[in-house]
Order: C-alpha cells, then structure tokens, then sequence
C-alpha cells in the first residue's frame, strides 16, 4: 500500500468507516460491558465487521480500541491485558484488510477528569497513552487516530504520546463540538481555533471533529478548520442525533443525506471524510461513491 | 449587596474557600440556614445551570460551581437537619447500570437536597434491581434515572419493568434524565417523568411525590 502522508499530499480524499458500537451491540455485547474484551474473545466477530467496512470502500479501518487505554480498561479489570486487547484488534483490521485498508489505531478519551476537575493525574493519563498506543504500533498499525476528545489537555497528551512512542506514524486528532451562540465549542470549552493550535503544536499531522450532532453542522466545522490550517483535516460525522421510536433509539440521516452533505465537506477541502455513532457499511459505500466520483 | 447575593457570585466563580467562609459568615450574623441555602447557594446553582444550558459557560465552570456548592452544603447540612425541616419526601437517584456519568445526576441530588428531599444517591453503574430494592427499603415514591449514553439509556426500561413486574408502579414513580434523553423517549418507556435540568428534575419530582399513591 502507498504511503498515507503522499497519498494526501497529492490530494487524494481518503474514505474512513463507521460506527462500531451498533455492530458489537448487535452480535452481543451489553450495556457495562467493554466492547473491547471482544477483541480477546471473539477476534472473529471483529475480524467480519472490518470486512463489512472494507468492502463498503473505506480506506481507514477503526481498531476497535477505543477504550483501550489503561484508564479505561481498569473500569472492567482488564488494565492488565492492555498489550493483548490492542495487538489483537490490530491484527484482526489487518487480516479484514489484507493491505487494501489503513489500520487506524483508535484511541479514545481516557474516561477520566483530570485534575483540577476531576481526579486523574494527566502524568498517569499520558503514560496510559503511551502504553496503548506503542502496542497498537508494535502489532502493525498504519496510523494512530486520537478521537472524540473534549478535552484539549488530554487530546495533547495523547498526541504527545503517539509522538513519542510511534514516531514514524500519521497521527490523526479529532475533537468534538457543540454548536453555541458564540461558535463551536466542545463542552469543555475549546474552541476550533485552540483546538488547531494545540494539536498542531503537539505534533498532529491530520487534525478535525467526529461525533457531534450531524453532518450538516460538520461542513460548517470543516469550513473553521479549513479556514485556519494547512493540515489535511478529517472529519466523521454521526448519523445526526438520536431519536426515540418505539423505546428504540434511531439515528435519523440516511446514507444518502449523509453523502449528500459530504459534497460539502468536500467543497470545504477536507482530507478524510467518515462516519461516527449511527453510522453503518451502507453511509461508508455512499460516502465512498461520492469520493470516488469527485476523483474521476 | 446581600451576603446572601455574595455567596451566590461566589458559587458562580467556582470559589470553595470564599463560598464556605461567606457561609460561616452569615450564619455568625445571624442568618437562617435555610434563607442561606435557597438565596445563595441555590440562586448561585440555578444561574450555573442556566448558562450552562445556554453555553455561555462550559462544563469546568459547572463542575468548579458544583464543588463550591458541596463546601458550602457541609456546613448547612447538620442545622438543617437540626432545624427538623419536615422532609418533603424521599427519592432514589444514580446513574443505569453501564453509565458512568454522574456530573449531571450530582447536580440533580444536590438540588433535590436543597429542595428539602431526603435523597439516596446510588452513584453510578446502578443495576436495576438495587434502584427498586433500594426504593423499597428507603419507603421512596420516586425514583431518579440518569443516563448519557445511548448504549445505557434502554436501562432505563429495564427499570420501569421491574417496578411493573414488582406491582409497585401506584407506589414508585419514575423520572428520567440525561443530555440525550427527551420527553418522547420518557414516554415511550413508560417512565412517569423528564427532567430537562436539575431544576425541572426538582419540580417534576415534587409533582410525583404529591400524586397521591
Ligand atoms: C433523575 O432525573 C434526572 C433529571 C434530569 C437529569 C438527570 C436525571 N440526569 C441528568 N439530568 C439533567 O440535569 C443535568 C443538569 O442540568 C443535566 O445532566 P447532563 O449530564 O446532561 O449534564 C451535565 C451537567 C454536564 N455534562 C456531562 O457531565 C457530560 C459531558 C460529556 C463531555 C462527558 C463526560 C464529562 C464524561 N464522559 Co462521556 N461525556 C459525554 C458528554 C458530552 C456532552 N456534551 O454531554 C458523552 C455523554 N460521553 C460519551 C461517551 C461515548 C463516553 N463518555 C465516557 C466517559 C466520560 C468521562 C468519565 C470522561 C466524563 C464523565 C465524568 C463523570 N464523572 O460524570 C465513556 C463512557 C463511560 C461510561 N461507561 O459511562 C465514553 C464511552 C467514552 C470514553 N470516554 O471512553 C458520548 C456519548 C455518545 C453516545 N452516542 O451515547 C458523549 C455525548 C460525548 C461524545 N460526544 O462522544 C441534564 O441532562
């Protein structure tokens, strides 16, 4: 496979994929559970969602390793198991991809506050980084995608991190906002422009937002990032927000409403466009189709 | 100003130190715990919520305010137990099994506390079974679900179920909250009420407590 970094420095739009969580839920993982110990148990099962991924045209495959940093794992026991729970969720992307895909390395918030908030030292949060993330690279990893962050501190020293322990890696950093009346902020209160300026600084060679509340306020986010950087910028919408029905929760955009907003996000010049929570194999393979038809 | 209006800016600033020796201050003048409680703590934590919701402030400034608000409730705690200010009923609260978010639900105990409510704070990762054993034990009318993430929230039926499944619906209501939890979504799982913020949540619990069994 080529290079990433050339790859988007000659303009190529790369596709990610979407959400996970759905999919484990739905093959059986419950509420209080880590979706991660299915990495251990049932490396199959992780293996067939990043076929369904692949096969809907996404050139980034999600390790599903998202709460897999110390911090997060102790919450179910598993701290110990952090090696083995990253390695193998690496190695099952790479099988389902047999290098027609990226294996992006997720790593999550740490689940934890950091002091003066909450309780966590931000030294025991980065040395958890590091721990998880210099076993993703040592399993095979193609990039380190840092996500979901509302907290530029932590969002930092995850990028640290990924600098430091993985230096030849691509590390992607993407934040989530809110929309206020004074702009984006995440809910911790970081601005798009501080957001660019600290993971720039940090180190981060892709920077942008997933999650949040949908795609048609995503091409708006685009446009701030666009407007303050050079960086390729990525942006994984979720499928808007939830909605009740039945006492089920649905996401309400479809494949097609997502793609048709992508035509802006392309307008907007980002670099890596995907899905988040609500997001399935079939937004992948519309997201995939207006990419490719942009390039020819 | 009043010390009271002081004591309210100050939980607004996040400041502990200052809220807690402000409240010492007034007691030493003089002042009754509970005009301290509702004109200064309370007032101080209804504006945090509303800019809060508004997002003219963000989560640090809730959670420094939440804090301030802990330091000044320690010291009205014990004289208002004292006072023997009738209980206006008592609520189970905590966060679904599975959830670990419990900034929001914090706030609703804090505030339902202030209201003169005995609450029983579970925490959070609460399975079903002990939010209505726990009711049960405690002689609670209502029970207090909070829930953030869209994995947790069919927890919150589960509950609902198992108060039907007991017979104790006359008995026990339900009121549910979270960012990503509506009236609609309350509704449809059959819980008795939605609190939109911890002050609705206030008001919605006093309506259930009223409802006569
Ligand atoms: C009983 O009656 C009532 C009545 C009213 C009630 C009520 C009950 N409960 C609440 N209310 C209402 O009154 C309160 C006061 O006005 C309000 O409460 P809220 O709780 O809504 O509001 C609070 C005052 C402030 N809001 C909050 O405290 C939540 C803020 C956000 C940023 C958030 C935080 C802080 C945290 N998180 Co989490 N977190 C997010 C949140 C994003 C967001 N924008 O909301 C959300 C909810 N988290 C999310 C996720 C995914 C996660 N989090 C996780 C962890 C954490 C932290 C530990 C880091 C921390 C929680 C700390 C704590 N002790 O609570 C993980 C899960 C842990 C778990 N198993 O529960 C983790 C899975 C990810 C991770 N970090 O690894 C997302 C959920 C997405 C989804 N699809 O469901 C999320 C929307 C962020 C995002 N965009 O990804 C009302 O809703």
């Amino acid at each position: 496979m080529k290079d990433l970094r050339t790859r988007l420095a000659a303009g190529e739009v790369l596709v990610g994929d979407g959400a996970w969580g759905t999919l484990l839920m739905a093959r059986g993982v419950r509420p209080g559970e880590a979706p991660e110990s299915l990495n251990l148990t049932q490396a199959g099962v992780i293996e067939e969602i990043a076929s369904l991924y692949v096969e809907a045209g996404a050139d980034l495959i999600t390790t599903n390793t998202f709460g897999g940093s110390p911090a997060r794992l102790r919450q179910f026991g598993l701290d110990g198991q952090t090696e083995a729970v990253n390695r193998a969720a690496v190695e099952a992307v790479r099988r389902a991809a047999k290098g027609r895909a990226y294996a992006s390395a997720s790593v999550g918030p740490s689940g934890h506050l950091m002091k003066p908030y909450g309780d966590a030292d931000p030294v025991d949060i980065g040395a958890g980084y590091e721990r998880q993330i210099r076993a993703l690279a040592e399993a095979g990893a193609d990039l380190v995608c840092i996500e979901t962050m509302t907290d530029l501190a932590e969002a930092v020293l995850a990028v640290r991190a990924a600098r430091s322990v993985a230096p030849d890696l691509p590390v992607m950093a993407t934040m989530t906002f809110e929309t206020t009346r004074r702009g984006f902020f995440t809910v911790m209160g970081v601005s798009v422009e501080q957001a660019v300026r600290g993971l720039s600084d940090a180190g981060a060679d892709i920077l942008g937002s997933n999650c949040g509340n949908g795609s048609v306020t995503m091409v708006a986010i685009a446009r701030e990032f666009r407007a303050l950087t050079g960086l390729p910028i990525a942006i994984q919408p979720n499928a808007g927000l939830p909605e009740p029905l039945d006492g089920r929760l649905v996401y309400p955009e479809t494949p097609e409403f997502m793609a048709e907003q992508a035509r802006g996000l392309l307008a907007a010049g980002v670099a890596v466009i995907g899905g988040c929570c609500g997001t399935t194999p079939a937004h992948v393979r519309a997201l995939r189709g207006i990419v490719s038809a942009m390039r020819s | 100003m009043s010390i009271l209006s002081d004591i309210a800016a100050s939980l607004q600033r996040g400041e502990d130190d200052e809220v807690a020796s402000l409240v010492r201050q007034a007691l030493d003048d003089g002042q009754d715990a509970v005009a301290i409680l509702h004109g200064g703590l309370i007032a101080g934590m209804g504006v945090v919520g509303e800019q809060f919701r508004e997002r003219e402030i963000f989560l640090p400034d809730v959670l420094l305010a939440a804090r301030a608000m802990y330091a000044g409730l320690a010291l009205l705690k014990p004289l208002l137990a004292k006072d023997g200010v009738p209980t206006a009923g008592t609520v189970v609260i905590g966060s679904v099994r599975g959830d670990l978010h419990d900034i929001g639900k914090n706030l609703v105990g804090i505030m339902l506390a202030g209201a003169g409510f005995d609450v029983v704070d579970l925490g959070s990762d609460v399975a079903p079974e002990r939010f209505v054993d726990a009711a049960c034990d405690h002689g609670a009318s209502v029970i207090g679900l909070s829930a953030l993430l869209t994995t947790t929230m069919p927890v919150m039926k589960d509950v609902v179920e198992l108060v039907r499944a007991r017979g104790l619906q006359d008995r026990i209501k339900i009121i549910v909250g979270g960012a990503a939890v509506s009236d609609a979504w309350a509704r449809q799982i059959g819980a008795d009420a939605y609190g939109y913020d911890a002050a609705s949540a206030v008001e919605r619990v006093r309506a259930l407590a009223r409802t006569p069994a």
